[in-house]
């Protein structure tokens, strides 16, 4: 059962799987094991991550294409759900039609981009992404009649999600089981199943042509598969995932703005979670997602400790100020791509072997 | 019979293709004559056209060192932006420290200043080129994927080493005295510094073509970008030819930093990657690797955004990304496509 769920790829080392295992463990009982909000929205933010960091390795992993509008796409899923709920007032209804409505828009969108650029070569495709992505950006921040600018959008969730909801009227292991707790596993099963579905694209017969057309176009194109249909495919079924990252983001924050999605930090940040978790590992996007939150919220709290620590030295101290954190990640992500492209999960293989 | 020697016979390319190949320099012209057009209003079309010259120009000198940097060598380098931030904040902290020279009302003291400020960042990013060329970018030739990545990266962490060195706060620094206010022609106010980005752009232009077409290390960057090993083949070094590009792309990113930075007045660590993304359109729209596309690239990108900024700011990015568009609908590799094979 459980070989047909992760469709045969399974982690192949003993520690990743015990890594892998320890991961969804301690997100699906995070509730009950971590209490408190900031553990909570930690969590949530671990599984959404998951999901767009696992379409992004789907295009950059399996496909070897490099795109800067991921944000983009993600950005139109957490849009299309948060202009719905605010239009048409907080039921699932609007939920459903909100998240159709950013698929839809996503998907035309990486079409068209990837019908206009991918035939060219993957460095024009990185930089048409770069510049839509961030022209996009800043047509958002400015319709502000229909997006709120840079302030964002504040809205109403449909009231079964939020902490007024009671479900039970008793504690379960001191957690109240309320509208916040159903929220939290709404985003927690929807990840789930998106991620198995990904893996199950990976593995498929389209998936591996995909890793052929990333290893060698030509010889691909010479079997007799069009290069540029599977490529615009992967960007496509790529987009459509982030759109419904998105849209869980949207439904968990009940608010939507350019900075939490769409702004050039958080494309960053995904990069270098696929990167130092591992290309091409469906996985990698577990590993380097966790690790990377985790590192984002608690990191910088070693870090001011160790400025505290090192503040007579005048340099060192600036190098290691809570603010540095990307300084380090960056050269982790600068070492990861020479040393180990694989990642995390691709150290953690070979180890095995 | 003896006299059907052969004798060489020159080609001329029939007068329709030599016309479809000049069109491009067209395009500017018509772009000013449309904006003119739109706008109605002569003095404003006027202060219009200088600030968007000067801005596409300022944009020329960032973006020409990428393009032939990815013309010779295939390269593209995603952390040009650090060069920038990193000229600039260089730049910036010279006239700072020459803060007397600047405020004082001498023409030339206040220019030497500049000139000063200029030299060192491009010095600066010049030899940080030949750091970055060595350590980020050497080791993934010929890989496009991983050069994107680890440029990127590069980028990532010179942005960091910014801010640790010149803390996380954007600077202000005022203009030198000379180059304040504005010259008055007939209506039009034309500020004095975008006639001095102007010169500098153009010298700057001339002096590439130049050195491109006439001289022996031109002649080897030209033969390089149309077939690299034949160049390695007649025993030049093209690693090291490309070694000296990549720096002097490097210098020129650093000249352009510092420029914008004064255009400006405020620089910020992020200053970089925001230009770069108006720099990779305008290395679209030229043709990756050509000089020439890029320069009236940066000038359409220039003149475009600054009319656009005044009949519609809202949609003043937005245009320059239609503008790329309609260019790749009408020639889908560039105004000028230089690298063809690889």
């Amino acid at each position: 059962m459980l070989k047909t769920l992760l469709s045969g790829d399974n982690p192949r080392s003993k520690v990743l799987s015990l890594v892998l295992l320890a991961v969804v463990i301690s997100l699906a009982l995070a509730p009950f094991l971590f209490p408190g909000t900031k553990s909570l929205e930690t969590a949530a933010r671990i599984c959404i991550f998951i999901v767009l960091v696992a379409s992004y390795d789907l295009l950059l992993g399996y496909a070897g294409i490099v795109s800067f509008a991921h944000t983009m796409f993600f950005g139109i899923g957490a849009y299309g759900t948060a202009l719905a709920l605010s239009a048409t007032g907080p039921t699932f209804l609007s939920i459903l039609w909100g998240t159709g409505a950013g698929v839809v828009i996503a998907a035309a969108f990486a079409l068209a981009i990837g019908l206009f650029s991918l035939r060219v070569k993957a460095i024009f495709f990185a930089m048409v992404t770069l510049a839509v992505a961030s022209a996009f950006a800043i047509a958002v921040s400015q319709a502000s009649w229909l997006t709120g600018g840079e302030d964002g959008l504040n809205y109403r969730i449909p009231r079964e999600l939020t902490p007024a909801f009671k479900l039970l009227p008793d504690k379960v292991f001191g957690v109240r089981i309320n509208g916040k707790l159903l929220n939290y596993y709404l985003v927690f099963f929807s990840s789930a199943i998106l991620f198995i579905v990904m893996l199950r694209i990976v593995n498929s017969p389209f998936g591996r042509t995909l890793q052929a057309v990333r290893d060698n176009a030509f010889r691909a194109e010479a079997i007799g598969y069009r290069v540029i249909w599977y490529r615009t495919t992967a960007t496509v079924l790529s987009a459509v995932m982030a759109a419904l990252a998105g849209s869980l983001l949207a439904i968990w924050l009940r608010y939507t703005g350019p900075a939490t999605t769409l702004s050039m930090e958080i494309m960053i940040d995904i990069l270098l979670m696929v990167v130092i978790g591992g290309m091409g590992t469906m996985y990698g996007a577990i590993l380097g997602a966790t690790i990377f939150i985790l590192a984002q919220t608690y990191l910088q709290n070693l870090m001011g400790v160790a400025a505290d620590a090192t503040s007579f030295v005048p340099f060192i101290s600036h190098l290691v100020e809570p603010e540095r954190w990307l300084l380090w990640l960056g050269v982790l992500f600068i070492l990861s791509v020479y040393f180990f492209p694989s990642g995390i999960v691709g150290r953690l293989r070979e180890m095995k072997s | 019979m003896s006299d059907t020697t052969i004798k060489p016979r020159i080609e001329k390319a029939p007068v329709l293709e030599r016309i479809t190949t000049a069109l491009p320099i067209a395009l500017v012209p018509v772009l000013a004559v449309l904006g003119f057009v739109a706008i109605g209003d002569p003095a404003a079309w006027l202060t219009l056209t200088v600030a968007g010259l000067a801005m596409g120009l300022m944009i020329f000198i960032m973006a020409s060192g990428l393009t032939v940097v990815f013309g010779l060598m295939d390269v593209i380098n995603f952390g040009h932006g650090a060069f920038i931030s990193v000229g600039a904040f260089v730049g910036f902290s010279i006239l700072i420290w020459l803060g007397g020279w600047t405020a004082s009302s001498s023409v030339f003291l206040n220019l030497a200043a500049v000139f000063l400020a200029i030299l060192v960042s491009m010095v600066a990013t010049g030899l940080m080129g030949y750091a970055f060329e060595r350590v980020i970018v050497m080791p993934v030739y010929g890989q496009h994927l991983k050069q994107i990545l680890v440029t990127m990266g590069g980028l990532i962490v010179a942005q960091q080493l910014i801010h640790v060195f010149w803390g996380p706060d954007e600077i202000h620094v005022a203009r030198p005295e000379s180059l304040r206010g504005s010259i008055v022609i007939g209506e039009a106010a034309i500020e004095k510094y975008r006639l001095v980005a102007v010169g500098i752009g153009v010298a700057l232009f001339l002096a590439m073509r130049h050195v491109l077409k006439s001289t022996k290390i031109g002649l080897l960057v030209r033969a390089g970008v149309e077939n690299g090993e034949m160049v390695e083949a007649l025993g030049y070094r093209i690693r090291r030819l490309f070694l000296i590009v990549f720096m002097v792309g490097s210098a020129l990113a650093g000249l352009g930093g510092v420029m914008w930075g004064l255009y400006q007045e405020t620089i910020t660590a992020h200053m970089g990657s925001e230009i770069m993304v108006l720099v990779f359109i305008v290395v679209i729209i030229g043709g990756l690797g050509s000089v020439e596309g890029c320069f009236i690239g940066a000038l359409l990108v220039g003149l475009l955004s600054n009319y656009t900024a005044f009949l519609a700011p809202k949609v003043a990015l937005v245009s320059t990304i239609a503008l790329m568009v309609i260019i790749l609908m009408w020639r889908p590799q560039g105004l000028y496509p230089v690298v063809k094979a690889k």
